[in-house]
């Protein structure tokens, strides 16, 4: 096998080992993280995998050394990424928060457990979707994808890679445990070059180089460390050259423009896929192992003569907040079956604005919906 | 009459962020010239500026790499050695420094402190030890002797403090000395040998926060803390670590402790993928 040898084929293999294979292929050569199920099959796919491509693995003390040594490694220009679950999630929180402050390319994969606490370690929910959004202290914007396949974990893997390196901010994987562990069979492309995007360079001599240069548009260029720019970087609030600035100014600047740099790109980070939406009376909003449930109750209901339809958030940050929008005043109901017990339907419903019902269809963890559960709540809001 | 002697830059100048002086140390306080030690230790060990990567946590001695005009990184609190670790494992060719205070090595990131130790990974880390938090206020952490008084430690520090050069070394250390920044040719000259030298290299450096340490333990100007170090530090290399434990108003052994060889983390790792790739 050759130093950047991605595998190519069709497998058949689990979602986290097709995570894995996504990130080799996106060019990922830095893997650090703890083990944890049901994230851990993730870490030893690259164990195994990152040193037959030159990759370097490392297993480290913890969840926040592992969030940390990624932030590290993408300093030099490398794709980097870690894995984990729930309890790991919450300690990777604060340095979370430093990617998204020092605007760190870096992709971290949360295969969803029960929680909280330490909940059921092997079995599947979709607690964390909030965590996601807002687990780091501080007002920040973050992009999370929801892969609900195999074969997703591999693509999203790299659409995640492309985001966080265009973006500049740390993409999340929130992936759950049904689809970490289902096995099925994943088509691995070869991944042309031109498919990779890659960080904003600095185009400009050391001595002009601003690390924070606000000229620059939304995403300033990213020098990498060794490369002789002698720049500095701070999790404290800072002005273009990366110095501290401790005034409500500089953290009006700085604030306004990590937010915007990803509201304002909403549009294009934005993926959903639609089934039966455009003439739909009912529509399930979901995402993830939920997804396929309720592609099947959907499905069930169009047998039935029911106008329904599925809404599939691929991105459930940043959200999906116009094409909510758009379709409240022409629907009767939003369904939302998610595996918590009420996280994306509170978005569902402030989108909606009350133009449009949007009911829950919770299940508290541990295992998924079934599809007579959500097919029933369609039957009720078709009435 | 003696005339003053007036020079408008400071050989160190060009690795210092001019434009971000003044500092926010205190006067008195010990970071500043253990900062200029290392400024001059990369001269000294001829290093490549553009090369070394310097790490800082969150603490006053964690500003540290926020006024080195080097590729400088200001973390989080504690975890400068993870962040670290990235980025050697990134770029092996890094001369990577981690700069920070006692708080922020030994107590809320002192398991990284041990498994970069055992590691082995080549860096080379800079403690400031005063003794206590210094930017939050003067609370006792994990290096404050017993007895001494603290912003939580107000009828005296009950708990024991580690002896840091054991530490270090019982978790797999080649390189350990301690110094005070009354001894600073010495801690230029080890601080240059830790640069260059491959492996986990960890200089605990003494240091005055005579503002919120010093005031409280009998010591409240920087010079009265420097003083102390003079009448009690006693220079031992080779001493064994076990023995050079500090107290309140005890012996303060200083010297090279540790200094011996040992694969470090990317040579084993080079081997492990010279397994992988050549069959
Ligand atoms: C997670 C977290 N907890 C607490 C703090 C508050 N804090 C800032 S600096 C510091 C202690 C620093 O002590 P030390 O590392 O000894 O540095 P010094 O100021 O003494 O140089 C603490 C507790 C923080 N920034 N982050
Ligand atoms: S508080 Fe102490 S450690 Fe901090 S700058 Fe002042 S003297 Fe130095
Ligand atoms: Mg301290």
């Amino acid at each position: 096998m050759s130093k950047d040898d991605a595998l190519c084929g069709e497998f058949f293999m689990n979602g986290d080992t097709a995570c894995a294979e996504g990130a080799i292929s996106a060019g990922c050569r830095f893997f650090a993280g703890y083990p944890i199920t049901p994230a851990t099959e993730v870490a030893e796919r690259m164990s195994e995998r990152l040193p037959q491509v030159g990759g370097v693995f490392i297993q480290m003390e913890d969840e926040i050394a592992s969030m940390n040594a990624i932030l590290g490694a993408s300093w030099t220009g490398v794709k980097a990424m870690t894995a984990t679950s729930g309890p790991g999630f919450s300690l990777m929180m604060e340095n979370l928060g430093l990617g998204v402050m020092l605007e760190t390319p870096c992709v971290l994969a949360n295969i969803q457990r029960a929680g909280p606490s330490t909940g059921l370690p092997t079995l599947v929910a979709q607690g964390d979707i909030m965590q996601a959004r807002w687990g780091a202290h501080g007002h920040y914007e973050i992009v999370a994808l929801v892969p609900d396949s195999p074969q997703e974990m591999f693509d999203l893997t790299i659409t995640a890679f492309n985001l966080s390196e265009q973006y500049r901010v740390p993409v999340l994987l929130m992936a759950d445990e049904a689809v970490g562990h289902m096995s099925e069979k994943v088509v691995m492309r070869r991944i042309n070059q031109k498919e990779l995007a890659s960080r904003p360079r600095p185009k400009v001599v050391p001595e002009e180089y601003l690390p924070y240069d606000s000229r620059e548009g939304l995403v300033p260029p990213m020098a990498v460390a060794g490369g002789g720019y002698r720049f500095h970087v701070t999790g404290l609030t800072h002005d273009d050259r990366g110095y501290p600035v401790m005034t409500a100014e500089a953290q009006d600047k700085l604030i306004r423009r990590l937010v915007d740099k990803i509201r304002l790109n909403a549009k294009n980070i934005i993926r959903l896929e639609e089934i039966g939406v455009d003439d739909a009376e009912v529509v399930v909003v979901s995402y993830g192992i939920s997804a396929r449930i309720a592609r099947y109750a959907v499905q069930k209901a169009r047998d039935e003569g029911i106008k329904a339809g599925l809404l599939r958030l691929i991105t459930v940050w940043p959200f999906a907040e116009d094409r909510i929008r758009e379709l409240a005043p022409k629907v009767k109901a939003f369904i939302v079956p998610e595996i918590n017990y009420g996280q994306i339907v509170r978005e569902v419903e402030r989108c909606a604005a009350g133009k449009a019902k949007a009911r829950l269809v919770p299940h508290m963890g541990g295992s998924v919906h079934l599809p007579e559960t959500v097919l029933e709540a369609i039957r009720e809001e078709a009435k | 009459m003696t005339k003053m002697l007036t020079v408008d830059t400071n050989p160190v100048d060009c690795y210092l962020r001019v434009d971000r002086i003044p500092h926010i140390w205190c006067a008195g306080c010990g970071i500043g010239p253990a900062t200029g030690c290392f400024l001059r230790a990369i001269d000294r060990a001829e290093l490549n500026p553009d090369k070394v990567a310097v790490v800082s946590g969150i603490g006053c001695s964690g500003r540290v790499a926020g006024y080195i005009k080097l590729d400088s990184f200001h973390t989080t609190h504690g975890r400068a050695l993870p962040f670290a670790t990235g980025l050697k494992l990134g770029n092996p060719e890094l001369n990577v420094v981690v700069f920070s205070g006692d708080g922020d090595i030994v107590a809320i990131g002192g398991n990284h402190l041990i498994h970069s130790a055992r590691r082995n990974i080549d860096m080379t880390v800079i403690c400031i030890n005063n003794f206590n938090y210094g930017m939050t206020g003067g609370q006792m952490g994990p290096t404050t002797p017993l007895d001494a008084r603290s912003a939580t430690s107000p009828y005296g520090n009950f708990e024991y403090p580690f002896n840091l050069p054991y530490l270090v070394a019982a978790s797999g250390a080649t390189y350990v000395a301690r110094w005070t920044v009354l001894h600073l040719r010495e801690l230029e000259r080890s601080i240059a040998e830790a640069l260059t030298k491959p492996g986990f290299s960890f200089i605990e450096v003494l240091g005055p926060c005579p503002t919120v340490y010093g005031r409280r333990n009998k010591l409240p100007r920087g010079m009265d803390e420097m003083r102390s170090y003079q009448e009690r530090s006693v220079i031992r290399d080779g001493a064994d670590p076990k023995d050079v434990e500090l107290s309140l108003n005890g012996p303060i052994v200083v010297g090279k402790f540790v200094d011996i060889e040992r694969p470090t983390l990317w040579d084993c790792y080079q081997q492990m993928l010279d397994r992988v790739t050549k069959p």
